[in-house]
């Protein structure tokens, strides 16, 4: 493992380092699941795995509190996962049957849980930002102190409405945390292809809008920013801009034949960089846990993901009346 | 246990594809995660991983081999230790599940063109998928007027997202093919003004879906700038992509524009079902001096038809296509509507139902004189289309039909279209919302009152 310029924070306890694997593992496991049953053919249309990434959510996740709200992408079943949804309604969704969390309708790109402030699951690019401070300008509104994690990618940060939004956000002094999940690229196209300005935060200057980058394949460096961007959300200062550096080790979705980067280059990553083993590392070497406690976390999560397969196989396909159910709500 | 190793699926419209390449062989230890074999789609070569773990027993699928099967076993991994023929092969899972996804609809891969009746007699043909013919016509168009460019997400050093643009970015450079950020709105803006500036902007969307995001530029600069200018200032430019329904994409990425963008004064639309109409029909597109909406089809880009190969072959806007003449009903469709409506009118004839298939290929404009001349023989009338149904080009139809030739209708017309739901993901539900042979066979029937 090469070093890393974050600084560990020394209190961090065992229990928590614990947690951070499980629920990375979770998110890791899930996506390889989801990838073979694509390949199988359970699974259709796209499918956009987030293996690589899953120190981002589960980092920001921590440094969130009950009732705070998250939007993000297509690229979202990790942040499913990590905010609380069950495994099990989403693979169901990803297969496209009743038991999914959109009962089959919405499918991998298009899931949501009032339940657990999740807002989606959107399928196009950038349209989630706007949509993020939106949330957020709710919040204000109805005058509680939540805030609003709106996640998208390096490709979104071109939209134009991220701008836009960038604007409202600060002049209307809005609680939304901007995360730039930056994987270094947008499908094929690679960061410094679809842009010159060296760094996507800074971008938030032009608006007065803070940020900072954020190593995100490291846990702990991402919860401490996120708690930093929370508490500034909470005080009533505006929005914050995270800039989370990251990587995605698959391709963009299944059908990406990904030439456009090197097989050594994303191996690298995984040997030098992987966020789970870094945890692994820093559980094992401060004694936190023994090779076999960690196993037998591998062995629950292997279940959890297991069941959630099967339950995603053998729910029923819904119903043919679900065609023309919910295009309006009722009056 | 020995486990099957399956034939993956890699994109959302793969069916078969080649085992290009084995990367491992008999014998060979493999974990989770290794690159196994290389398999050709009809988009891309695609690197397999393995799955699960163990030992190379057998590979079944030699490679070199085309059209396997998704979901057919093509190698088999066994155990440290384990005999092959011992151990009982793990079942494949997926071909047990009686819910996989929906096939797209399937066509015979090579259709038949009846002679363009403007083609010299003997013209010689040659067989060419949909997407080879959008990429000649890009090509040959680009050869021809230096002012001819092409710029979008991908369709430079990827080839394109659905790999139209292949070779373009060799043949003409990066000035001339031009990779965008994720900026749909700004880069429509900006080929608008390029085209203002005495370009000839070809716009690739990714898909059409994402247009929505430029709508306002393609609308109110691109189409309504001539107008308003009082004549001064054109605006010739080729926004082209895949629209409507792929497979198992969803709501927000499933949508036929087509009666959208037909509504808009300005602009023109064209959207072929055929190779040849692609091509003719885009290089039309290119020369033209307005914008137009270039509306292509995801399943559509890999089956093959004739093309004449003749040096400057163009398709006219505003001329439908008779593809096979009848004398009971008249079916009128375009783009991945005449799939369903040729195959109709071939199940129509074992029912001794006579159909005439007309194919509008362009929708503004439209050319309503065919289709009014081929009810005046059929009188009556069914139009076949993918988009929703409120204000549909069928709807448009049935009114110029109703205006102009009233007396001649012996039965409604019936307009088929999408459901009026957005995009469900469910195979089941997807497979419902839209339109299908079997609805065209019964509306044919009903207007013939058999
Ligand atoms: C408006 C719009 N344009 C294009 C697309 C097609 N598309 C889907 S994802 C993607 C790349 C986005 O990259 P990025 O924002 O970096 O997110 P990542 O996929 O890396 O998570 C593109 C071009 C889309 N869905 N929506
Ligand atoms: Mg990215």
């Amino acid at each position: 493992m090469a070093a890393r310029k974050t600084t560990k924070k020394p209190n961090i306890s065992k229990q928590e380092l614990l947690e951070y694997y499980r629920e990375m593992l979770l998110i890791r496991r899930f996506e390889e699941k989801a990838g073979q049953l694509y390949g199988m053919g359970l699974i259709g249309g796209f499918c956009h795995l987030y293996i690589g990434q899953e120190a981002v959510v589960v980092g920001l996740e921590a440094a969130a509190s009950e009732g705070d709200k998250r939007v993000t992408s297509y690229r979202d079943h990790g942040h499913m996962l990590a905010c609380g949804m069950d495994p099990k309604g989403v693979m169901a969704e990803l297969t496209g049957r009743e038991g999914g969390y959109s009962k089959g309708k919405g499918g991998s790109m298009h899931m949501f849980s009032k339940e657990k402030h999740f807002y989606g699951g959107h399928g196009i690019v950038g349209a989630q930002v706007p949509i993020g401070a939106g949330l957020a300008f709710a919040d204000k509104y109805l005058g509680n102190d939540r805030v609003t994690f709106t996640y998208f990618g390096d490709g979104a940060a071109n939209q134009g409405q991220v701008y836009e939004t960038y604007n409202m956000a600060e002049l209307w002094t809005l609680p939304v945390i901007f995360v730039i999940e930056n994987n270094q690229y947008a499908m094929g196209t690679s960061v410094s292809r679809s842009t010159k300005s060296p760094s996507l935060w800074e971008r938030g200057a032009a608006y007065g809008i803070p940020g900072e980058e954020v190593d995100g394949m490291d846990v702990l460096a991402v919860k401490a920013a996120g708690e930093k961007a929370v508490a500034h959300c909470r005080a009533g200062k505006g929005p914050y801009i995270l800039e989370v550096k990251t990587y995605r080790y698959r391709g963009h979705s299944m059908s990406d034949p990904a030439k456009y980067r090197t097989r050594e280059e994303v191996q690298k990553v995984r040997e030098q960089r992987d966020a789970i083993e870094h945890v692994r590392e820093l559980l094992l070497t401060g004694k936190h846990a023994t090779e076999d406690d960690l196993k037998a976390i591998d062995k629950d999560i292997k279940a959890i993901v297991n069941e959630a397969a099967e339950f995603s196989k053998t729910s029923p396909e819904p119903a043919l009346s679900e065609l023309y159910t919910d295009i309006y709500a009722d009056a | 246990m020995a486990i099957e190793v399956l034939m993956p699926a890699l994109s959302p419209t793969m069916e078969e594809g080649t085992l290009a390449k084995w990367l491992v062989k008999e014998g060979d230890v493999v974990s989770s995660g290794d690159v196994i074999a290389e398999i050709e789609t009809d988009k891309a070569t695609m690197e397999f991983e393995a799955v699960d773990e163990g030992i190379v027993g057998k590979i079944i699928i030699a490679e070199g081999t085309d059209n396997v099967k998704v979901n057919a076993p093509i190698a088999v991994l066994i155990d440290d230790g384990e005999e092959l023929s011992a151990t009982p092969i793990a079942s494949a899972p997926a071909t047990a599940e009686p819910s996989a996804p929906a096939a797209a609809p399937v066509t015979p891969a090579k259709i038949v063109i009846p002679e363009e009746p403007d083609l010299p007699a003997g013209t010689d043909m040659k067989t060419q998928t949909v997407r080879e013919a959008l990429r000649d016509a890009m090509a040959e168009e680009m050869r021809g007027n230096e002012n001819v460019f092409l710029m979008g997400e991908e369709v430079a050093e990827y080839q394109g997202a659905y790999k139209i643009s292949q070779g373009l970015l060799d043949e003409f450079g990066a000035r001339r093919v031009i990779d965008t950020p994720i900026t749909e709105h700004g880069f429509a803006g900006l080929a608008v003004g390029a085209a203002f500036g005495g370009l000839n902007p070809i716009v690739e969307f990714m898909t059409f879906n994402f247009a929505m995001q430029a709508i306002d530029q393609i609308i109110n600069s691109a189409a309504k700038t001539l107008y308003m200018s009082g004549g001064q200032m054109g605006c010739p430019i080729v926004f082209r992509g895949p629209n409507g329904a792929a497979a198992r994409v969803a709501a927000q990425h499933s949508q036929d524009y087509a009666a959208w963008y037909a509504h808009v004064p300005g602009l023109k639309v064209a959207m072929p079902y055929s190779a040849s109409d692609a091509k003719g029909l885009l290089k039309s597109a290119i020369r033209d001096p307005n914008p137009v909406i270039f509306l292509e089809n995801e399943i559509l880009y890999g089956k093959s038809f004739d093309v004449p190969a003749l040096d400057g072959y163009t398709v006219p806007f505003g001329k439908a296509r008779i593809w096979r003449e009848g004398s009971d009903v008249t079916i009128v469709s375009f783009g991945i509507g005449m799939t369903y409506a040729l195959e109709a009118a071939d199940r129509l004839a074992k029912d001794g139902i006579s159909a005439e298939v007309i194919d509008l290929r362009t929708l503004r404009p439209l050319d309503t004189e065919t289709v009014i001349r081929s009810v005046q023989k059929t009188n009556r009338c069914v139009t076949v289309e993918e988009g929703f149904p409120v204000c549909s080009i069928g709807n448009h139809i049935s009114a110029v039909l109703m205006q102009q030739v009233f007396d001649y209708l012996d039965a409604p017309v019936i307009n088929l279209t999408g459901k009026d739901v957005p995009m469900p993901y469910a195979a089941n539900l997807e497979k419902l919302a839209l339109v299908t042979t079997d609805e065209v066979v019964e509306a044919a029937k009903t207007v013939t009152y058999r």
